[in-house]
């Protein structure tokens, strides 16, 4: 496939490993957090992990969308649904995450919430031309890379003056998020998270552009090189991540200039400024209240905003006591320290977030690389 | 004979009522004009509740069924008519089995059009007659509209194992080809493709065909035929691990080897699919003795069905019962069961 092949390339992907293995002095330690679940699902995919020197240690963040939804929020939609009678719509890897009282969406459904999987807005708001008599609410959520095609919609939603269509927002920020870790004191104050450097997220810095990342590397001290989620992308990021620690630099380097430029889609940001504005504070799974980390539905667009139409209260919810999700978010532990995982928690049963979305820490260590270290034994039988 | 009903069945305006379900006359009109007229042979002609067959002396039978809640009904390359014909077949000719006759059951929603109904099920009698396998027996429900989604069909097959053949997902031993009969995903991405919240544009095609031809030339090539399954829901990926857990094995495949149209593989990077856990409806996986492998690969090849067959892997001993897989960039991994439905990503 053109413009995929070409990065999926395994001879290329072995230049690089030997770079990687020339350049990692083995003196020192590095730890790069990547940011984007697409990034951990790449890695674990693609056995990334297998193929970077021993002192070169990936740390997986909180660039889940779908993990670091609260489950108050999930609780929100489900009320919605189950309890006003309304359609749900939302994206499909939203529907398995477990809400409270051994619910989710999908299971919200079964029980006979209309509730319905949606590729886009856009189809969430033709379900509402179609079934005028009906609320539809689309349970909105994501990163930057969600949130113009939601501001569209609402957008469209007002001039065409539909009266039964709203949106339930839980669009939130990276750069709060990044800010939030390095200021956390796992990072800051007590070091047991030790990160060197930043692989940046690909989609949302197509929106997004790659300046919002320089304050890290001004103030923090913290390379940052963007990345487009292909393998050899990921591989040349942790190789330019490596040369900067060596050379002591620490600055915003762009390893996606196919898709990512310094200002990002100016169109797409004046769409989202248009619609939406900064939430004082907002609950992010594991991390807890994240201040200016959220957007929420400007005053203008009020009658649009599902909070506000049907008068709902949040309400944190805590999460299971025994799931380590929130530890694994900020990547103090990994998949494998938490006592459930693989046993309690798995694929059909998660009981916490990482383990739902296939980007999420747990399930991509589930899915890809559980076991990887047993022997396979290939016998010809007599 | 003289018709019972003066005015025939309105095909082309009509549509399907509670009547048709009552087990009164419309209902046997619907069935004299509609089913008999499309499946015609002796059996059905008969008009009894069951059909009495002749089964060879000593035969061991095989009886599979399964039921189709496809949608959209029709799609690019068939629609839930041949699929059920092709789908039921395909469950017997996995045992080893000669298929032979055909039972279906059809659950109609009031208010579906009788002229859809009719298109689902010529192409149905076209794949059941281009098969050689006969619906002999069947029945027709009615439920209320909104209680359906348009036409569930059930199928039923019989078939019979020729002396010597025993094949099972239960037969598979360390060290054996793991060979495939062509490409993946076609079925799974046609579908999706037509579904009404996506509804792009491609050349996907389904793959839904009728595979006893291609079973009956492997196993005339070569006795070393162990395991058959077709990968049907849950893709590649899950019919692998279902046959590790029943063989207690595990396997290990080639990424390189295994072989996606360019089509599918870009409508499942649009969609954030894997192709290994699409739907195919019209491939096979046989699972052979080593020394067997070639033989039975040249056969597969030289079937029209199996023209694109591969060997993508070989079994392996391992208690855990993983299929493991080189992938293409070097690395190895875990090729899991599907967990749920495959869900595409948010971003």
């Amino acid at each position: 496939m053109k413009y995929i092949d070409e990065f999926r390339d395994g001879a290329i992907a072995k230049k690089i490993q030997a770079r990687l293995h020339a350049e990692a002095q083995p003196a020192r330690q590095y730890s790069f957090m990547e940011f984007c679940g697409g990034h951990t699902h790449a890695i674990s995919r693609y056995g990334i992990g297998e193929l970077l020197p021993h002192n070169v240690r990936m740390i997986h963040g909180p660039g889940c969308p779908v993990c670091v939804l609260p489950i108050g929020r999930i609780d929100l939609a489900i009320q919605l649904a189950l309890e006003r009678g309304a359609i749900v719509c939302t994206y499909g890897d939203t529907m398995r995450v477990p809400a409270s009282g051994g619910l989710s969406l999908v299971r919200a459904k079964a029980r006979g919430g209309d509730i319905r999987m949606v590729y886009s807005g856009a189809d969430a708001l033709e379900i509402a031309r179609r079934e005028p008599g009906r609320e539809v609410v689309f349970f909105a959520i994501g990163f930057e890379t969600t949130t113009p095609p939601t501001a569209l919609t609402i957008r469209t939603a007002q001039q065409e003056g539909l009266k039964n269509f709203s949106v339930l927002c839980c669009h939130v920020l990276t750069p709060s998020a990044i800010t939030h870790i390095l200021e956390s004191p796992e990072v800051r104050q007590f070091g047991t998270v030790p990160i060197d450097g930043f692989v940046g997220p690909a989609h949302v810095s197509i929106v997004i552009g790659s300046a919002p990342y320089e304050h890290f590397a001004e103030e923090y001290r913290k390379p940052v090189v963007i990345a487009g989620f292909e393998p050899l992308d990921v591989m040349q990021a942790v190789l330019m991540l490596v040369r900067q620690v060596n050379e002591g630099r620490a600055e915003v380097e762009n390893e996606f200039t196919r898709a990512v430029n310094r200002d990002g889609n100016l169109h797409a940001q004046a769409l989202v400024s248009q619609v939406f504005e900064l939430r004082n504070s907002f609950e992010w799974r594991g991390l807890g209240e994240v201040p200016y980390s959220a957007l929420k539905i400007r005053p203008a667009f009020a009658e649009f905003d599902a909070e506000r139409r049907f008068g709902l209260g949040y309400q944190p919810v805590p999460d299971n006591k025994a799931c380590e999700c929130g530890a694994i978010l900020r990547g103090v532990k990994k998949p494998t320290d938490c006592k459930i995982f693989g046993t309690v928690c798995t694929p059909e049963n998660p009981v916490g977030s990482c383990m739902v979305s296939s980007e999420g820490a747990c399930a991509a260590h589930y899915s890809y690389g559980r076991f990887k270290d047993i022997a396979v034994k290939v016998e010809v039988a007599a | 004979m003289k018709k019972d009903y003066i005015r025939p069945l309105d095909i082309r305006s009509g549509c399907v009522d509670m009547g048709h379900g009552a087990g009164g006359r419309a209902a046997a009109q619907l069935i004299e004009e509609l089913f008999l007229a499309a499946f015609d042979n002796e059996y059905l002609r008969q008009g009894d509740d069951g059909a009495a067959l002749a089964i060879p002396v000593g035969a061991k039978l095989v009886m599979a069924t399964d039921g189709h809640v496809v949608s959209p009904l029709f799609f690019s390359g068939g629609d839930v008519g041949s699929l059920s014909v092709h789908g039921t077949i395909n469950d017997v000719a996995m045992c080893g089995a000669v298929p032979l006759y055909l039972a279906a059951s059809f659950i109609l929603e009031e208010g579906f059009p009788l002229a859809d109904l009719k298109r689902i099920v010529d192409s149905m009698a076209a794949a059941s007659r281009a098969a050689g396998v006969p619906v002999v027996t069947g029945d027709t429900k009615v439920v209320e509209k909104g209680k359906g989604d348009g036409v569930f069909i059930s199928t039923t097959g019989v078939g019979v194992v020729p002396a010597g053949v025993h094949i099972s997902g239960a037969n598979a031993r360390p060290g054996d080809a793991v060979l495939l009969s062509g490409t993946i995903g076609e079925h799974g991405v046609a579908v999706l493709s037509k579904r009404q919240s996506l509804d792009f544009e491609t050349t996907v095609v389904s793959d839904s065909a009728a595979l006893h031809g291609l079973v009956a030339a492997m196993l005339r090539a070569s006795d070393g035929v162990r395991v058959l399954r077709d990968p049907t829901r849950g893709g590649l990926a899950t019919t692998l691990n279902e046959i590790a857990r029943q063989s207690n094995v595990g396997m290990l495949l080639d990424e390189a080897t295994i072989p996606v149209l360019p089509q599918v593989e870009a409508a499942c990077e649009l969609l954030g699919l894997d192709p290994l856990y699409v739907a195919n409806e019209g491939k096979l996986v046989a699972i052979c003795a080593p020394d067997a492998a070639d033989a039975v690969l040249a056969a597969m090849r030289a079937h029209p069905l199996g023209a694109n067959a591969v060997r993508i892997g070989s079994v392996t001993e391992d208690p855990h019962r993983f299929v493991q897989m080189e992938t293409s960039f070097g690395g190895r991994r875990v090729v899991d069961w599907l967990s749920g439905e495959q869900l595409p990503r948010i971003c």
